[in-house]
């Protein structure tokens, strides 16, 4: 069962807001999803190697080459707020 | 030429020979879009730019230059992939005003092959959903019938498609999102093999089973979008360097020699809705007809796999969703000034206004299974079984070419149905997931019609990068169909 307590936890961890409403609401859904995803529990996996890209993937170098793809204007371009060319925000410190 | 019945070829050919010009075939299509969406809200946005890239293109042709095999033929793109200039929301508030400064791999080969773009396809918030019932720009209705879901999350794409709103648009999959509408729709959708499409300008959702693929009229079409959009990307490592086959030259009717799969632990499914399963024994009538040996196999591991994608996949989601702060672009927050509210207070208000339910709801799950504590029994054990999965399907494929299965339990269903229960509606997806966890091909051709009208696809499944033999069972079954290039009257 995961409470709504630790709904609110997780939230944080992912910087997302939920309202108290969301948070009760996906407790009640979210045990229910986590419950159904202990049966993968029952199947033997000793010594198996997880499976993350599904197919063989090889590694590529490119040429370390520079390239101008863009141009700052281009790039900031869908700045909710920007001073020239830089993006603008809150105080990080 | 009726442009409700021409096919890729068709079109392109009569635009190179001048015997239509690009700028009509794209009008047509624009008006119907036009006058027609307000029934079934398919489009997000309409290229205003859409009648000027077919006079280009009809001017190039003047000159005589080499324009393309999908020359003058109007595409429809769904909302998750970058288009240069035309805003692209992922059907999101976050994104809602978005515009990129590139275009997505997909979106730059069909370009060079010469398509003109209608407009941006609605779809499921981020690509989370089976019914189109999860978009911003609110849902989308079938073209069979507006007052059920045409599918998700591809769903605009397929809606459209099936009205003939424009001759061809592409979707992605991650779990069912292409094949799924596309059978609700009644259209031909094929999701490739993991790597044959470069995934460079998608939207990311879940990284290690997100594919893009053709969701057009006929299996020829599809296989002429595959030969346009497959091959290596340097831009995305995950992508092969198989060689791209000619597809479409090769699609042949004759199935002598081709061994189709019934997946035994799918042929046990209770809960198959009875018009299903009589499509689905017409198609293995037809298959043994035209020549195919059927064959049983056994993947018992398909009995875990929604629970496998739906962890893998809010997983994955978590992570890429992560990169949406208000920092750089898309929504931020409304605040009096800077410096008034603490970064963490930003980026939470920002990210908690900005994404719709079902998206935060899948955040959630997916930090949770990644947090520490619960990793190794979550996302790393899924990720076990996930291997084992995709041997087992290696095992299968040394009996059989192809495998042949239902795409979903039922045909579609009604809006506001299933949108209070997520499990219910995660098990929409229990035929579709386990290709996308093993990587493999897999694609839905319409076959059959429910008795009120709704279109019924099967779905077929190849080995990897074996998308060819994947094609032709689908090619043979579709020129044997009744429900054939039917076109939804809105």
């Amino acid at each position: 069962m995961i409470d709504t307590k630790a709904i609110e936890h997780i939230a944080k961890l992912a910087r997302l807001y939920v309202t108290e409403q969301e948070a009760a609401e996906f407790s009640k859904q979210l045990s229910g999803v986590v419950d159904h995803f202990k049966q993968i529990a029952q199947v033997e996996t000793k010594g198996i190697e997880p499976l993350i890209t599904p197919t063989d993937m090889k590694a590529y170098w490119r040429e370390d080459k520079a390239k101008k793809e863009f141009t700052a204007e281009e790039m900031v371009s869908n700045a909710p707020q920007r001073t020239g060319n830089l993006f603008t925000v809150p105080p990080v410190v | 030429m009726d442009l409700n019945t021409a096919s890729f070829k068709d079109i392109s050919q009569a635009v190179k020979s001048k015997k239509a010009s690009a700028l009509e075939v794209t009008q047509h299509f624009l008006k119907r879009a036009k006058s027609l969406d307000s029934k079934l809200n398919s489009f997000i946005t309409f290229n205003d730019k859409a009648e000027d890239e077919a006079k280009a293109l009809d001017a190039r042709i003047a000159k005589g230059e080499d324009v393309g095999v999908m020359a003058g033929v109007p595409f429809g793109i769904k909302d998750m992939f970058c288009t240069r200039g035309l805003k692209t929301t992922a059907a999101s508030k976050i994104l809602e005003n978005f515009v990129p400064p590139y275009d997505a791999t997909v979106v730059e080969r069909l370009r060079k092959a010469g398509i003109t773009v209608l407009g941006k396809l609605n779809q499921d918030e981020f690509a989370m959903g089976s019914s189109n019932e999860n978009s911003h720009f609110g849902p989308v209705k079938n073209p069979w019938n507006v007052q059920y879901v045409p599918g998700g999350s591809s769903g605009g794409s397929a809606a459209a498609q099936a009205a003939r709103l424009a001759a061809g648009t592409v979707g992605t999959d991650t779990g069912g999102s292409i094949r799924q509408p596309a059978s609700f729709c009644g259209i031909v959708g094929v999701k490739p093999t993991y790597g044959r499409v470069s995934r460079y300008g998608i939207v990311a959702f879940a990284s290690s089973l997100d594919q893009a693929g053709p969701m057009v009229s006929c299996v020829e079409d599809a296989a002429t979008t595959l030969e346009v959009i497959c091959g290596r990307d340097e831009r995305d490592q995950t992508t092969s360097d198989h060689d791209v086959p000619k597809f479409s030259q090769n699609l042949k009717e004759d199935l002598k020699g081709m061994r189709v799969g019934l997946v035994k632990e799918y042929m046990t499914e209770k809960g198959l809705h009875a018009d299903v399963q009589k499509t689905l024994d017409s198609a293995i009538e037809t298959l043994k007809k035209r020549g195919a040996e059927i064959v049983e196999v056994s993947i018992s591991l398909t009995n875990q796999a929604v629970p496998m994608y739906y962890l893998i996949a809010a997983s994955e989601a978590s992570s890429n969703l992560a990169r949406y702060d208000g920092v750089k672009y898309g929504y931020r927050t409304n605040i009096e000034s800077l410096g008034s509210m603490a970064l963490d207070d930003f980026y939470c208000r920002t990210r908690g206004e900005g994404f719709g339910k079902e998206v935060k709801r899948r955040i959630v799950l997916g930090t949770y299974c990644l947090s520490s504590g619960y990793y190794d029994a979550f996302y790393n054990k899924a990720g076990q079984v996930r291997r084992l999965l995709r041997d087992q399907y290696s095992e299968a494929f040394k009996k059989c070419d192809v495998i042949l299965s239902p795409v979903t339990t039922s045909p579609a269903f009604k809006i506001g149905d299933r949108i209070s229960d997520p499990l219910a509606m995660y098990l929409n997806d229990i035929f579709t997931v386990s290709t996308n966890l093993a990587g493999l091909p897999g694609m839905s051709v319409p076959f059959g019609m429910s008795k009120e009208g709704l279109p019924i696809g099967v779905q077929l499944t190849a080995s990897h990068f074996e998308e060819q033999k994947m094609l032709n069972v689908g090619y043979s079954l579709e020129q044997a169909s009744s429900v054939k290039w039917k076109v939804a009257n809105v």
